[in-house]
Order: structure tokens, then C-alpha cells, then sequence
């Protein structure tokens, strides 16, 4: 097991340890719920320990002072600050989950380059309408409001809290109704297309992705290419599983930071810092 | 966007006070404790009961 994956497992198990949720069909309760984890990890999970900061965004926007949450936004500004999508590639369930879909032998799908370059933005559309502005405005005079994401889009909730749940809870399961259907079908997609496809929702739908992405150019982690070794070979964007020109744009939106053009690039030109940056790259 | 050392070194701070201040801003009006209250519930709307 390589670095990279061994610290996915670790935090995944670290943010879910309530392990006797899932044979008894309860969620943790504790104090720790208030502290958000960095990931996209469902609190309904039956393990979780901590809040997804996108159910909590959505949770609480409609009954904040100033309509949208302070700390939540804070604590994501802090993260994607420190490290960009280093989350993404090192810290996220979800994004483990996908990963390891991956690895089924199958054909695997090269995304056209115009295809990818338009549905790139979709994230970005999801965070906006359904993550921000759709709990704002429609919350009603208590400050309640639906969470949009988590009802209607989010695969992660429906894998890590529905199933699991609705597996153990007979009460539960008497209410499902076309929602759960709908949230299966999604699911499925999301499964379906992770077999083929590198981490899909990640690079198209992932809301919490395309808050980090924002900080990749200016986050304190992030990549430098040396331009004194780089040969342009283009080795970098041949193993980059992102479609990234690497060598072009070390921090790009779409870079999850997994470090393996950093292993591929056969005359060490790709390094990772946390220094300020000597030079454009 | 390619902003040079210094500039974004500033910009890195201005970000961090501010994330910094937004955390506590949020911790004095009580976000944490609707964070807590929402999430040691089962959320219907999360698992696909609605």
C-alpha cells in the first residue's frame, strides 16, 4: 500500500470510527459533531465523528446573523488556504471510495479534453446554487431551509448514511420513498462512471472540491515546476489521472495533489513546497 | 493566476486572519452549536427520506 493510500484509509477510519453505529443503526452524538472535518463525509453516517462542512454550510445558512455560516466558511477558507486540494487527493473519504472503484479491471475512459472543459464548471454550479444561494434564499422565518446538495445530489450521504441506516433501521426504511430512488439512481451513476472514469464526481460534481480548487494557485502546499530541469517531455501529463498539463500548470483547479507526476517525472523538476513562490509557475 | 512571492504571501495572510476571524465570529454567534444540533440528528434529507 503506497503513502498516499494508507493515509486515506487512516483519516477515513480516524472520521469514522463510531464503528458501533453501524450494527445497531445510530448515528455518534457527542461534542465532536460540532468540529466540521475536512472531507466530504456524511454526519448521518452511522460512523462519523465529525460534520461535513457542506451539510453544515447548508444546515445553518438560514438561520445565521449574516444568512451564511461564519465559521464554516471560515474553517473552509483555513483549509483550502493551508492546502488547496491536498484534501481532495489525501484526506477525503469519498474520494477514496472512488479511487478504489478504479482499480476493477476494466477499459478505462478517456474523457474528450471539450467535454472535460465544460463539464469542469458544473462543480462550481452545484457549490454556488445548490450549496450557497438555493438555503439562503429559500430559508422561511425560523432560519430552516433544505439542505439542496444533500438532498437531491449528494452520493457520499446516500452511500455512507442511507444505506447503512436504512439497513439496521426498519422505521427508516417503512419511509423511503421516490427521493431515495432518485438518490440510488444517482449513486449508481457516480459508481458506474468511477470504474471507468478517475475520481468523476470529483472532477464534476464535488461542491467541497471546487471550493479547495479555488485555493490551489495561492494555498501554502502546492507545486513548483523547476523550469531549469523540466525538458517538457509531457511525461507529467501523460500519468497525470486529472488530465492535467502538469508541467503547463503545476496548480491547477483540477489537481488533487496525489503526487504522481512528482514520482513520474523522469529529471525531478516536479516538487511540492510551502514556501512563497521564487518565480511564475 | 500568477501572483509573484511577496504578493502572495500577503494574500496568504490577509486570507488566514480573516479564515481566522470568521471562525471565531461564527464560535461567538453560536455556529457551533447549530452545526452540533443539526448533525446528532439523522438527516432525512441527506440519506434520501426527505
Amino acid at each position: 500500500m503506497d503513502k498516499r493510500k494508507f493515509v486515506q484509509a487512516l483519516f477515513a477510519f480516524a472520521t469514522n470510527a463510531h464503528v458501533q453505529g453501524f450494527w445497531k443503526g445510530t448515528i455518534y452524538r457527542g461534542k465532536l459533531k460540532n468540529i466540521c472535518v475536512p472531507g466530504l463525509n456524511c454526519y448521518s453516517c452511522p460512523g462519523a465523528l465529525g460534520s461535513c462542512p457542506i451539510g453544515a454550510m447548508q444546515a445553518v445558512e438560514g438561520g445565521t446573523k449574516y444568512g451564511i455560516s461564519m465559521y464554516v466558511l471560515g474553517f473552509l477558507v483555513f483549509v483550502g488556504l493551508l492546502a488547496g486540494r491536498f484534501v481532495c487527493g489525501w484526506l477525503c473519504p469519498f474520494g477514496l471510495i472512488q479511487e478504489l472503484i478504479y482499480k476493477i479491471p476494466m477499459k478505462k475512459v478517456k474523457v474528450p479534453k471539450g467535454v472535460n472543459a465544460v463539464f469542469k464548471w458544473v462543480k462550481y454550479f452545484i457549490l454556488v446554487i445548490f450549496v450557497i444561494a438555493l438555503p439562503i434564499l429559500t430559508a422561511d422565518s425560523f432560519g430552516i431551509s433544505t439542505p439542496y446538495f444533500c438532498k437531491y445530489i449528494c452520493p457520499a450521504g446516500t452511500l455512507e448514511g442511507g444505506i447503512p441506516l436504512l439497513t439496521m433501521n426498519k422505521p427508516l426504511r417503512m419511509a423511503i420513498g421516490f427521493l431515495f430512488s432518485w438518490k440510488m439512481f444517482l449513486l449508481i451513476f457516480v459508481v458506474v462512471t468511477s470504474v471507468l472514469i478517475f475520481r468523476p464526481f470529483c472532477r464534476y460534481l464535488c461542491p467541497l472540491g471546487a471550493f479547495y480548487s479555488l485555493f490551489n494557485p495561492i494555498s501554502f502546499y502546492r507545486y513548483e515546476i523547476d523550469r531549469a530541469k523540466c525538458t517538457g517531455c509531457g511525461k507529467c501529463s501523460r500519468i497525470c489521472k486529472m488530465d492535467i498539463e502538469v508541467y503547463k500548470n503545476p496548480n491547477s483547479l483540477e489537481c488533487i495533489r496525489c503526487g504522481e507526476c512528482k514520482k513520474g517525472c523522469p529529471v525531478g523538476a516536479i516538487s511540492s513546497t510551502g514556501k512563497p513562490r521564487k518565480n511564475h509557475s | 493566476m500568477k501572483i509573484t512571492g511577496d504578493k502572495n504571501r500577503l494574500l496568504q495572510m490577509l486570507l488566514l486572519g480573516a479564515a481566522v476571524g470568521f471562525m471565531i465570529t461564527g464560535w461567538i454567534n453560536g455556529e457551533l452549536q447549530m452545526v452540533l444540533e443539526k448533525s446528532v440528528n439523522i438527516c432525512l434529507e441527506c440519506i434520501g427520506i426527505g
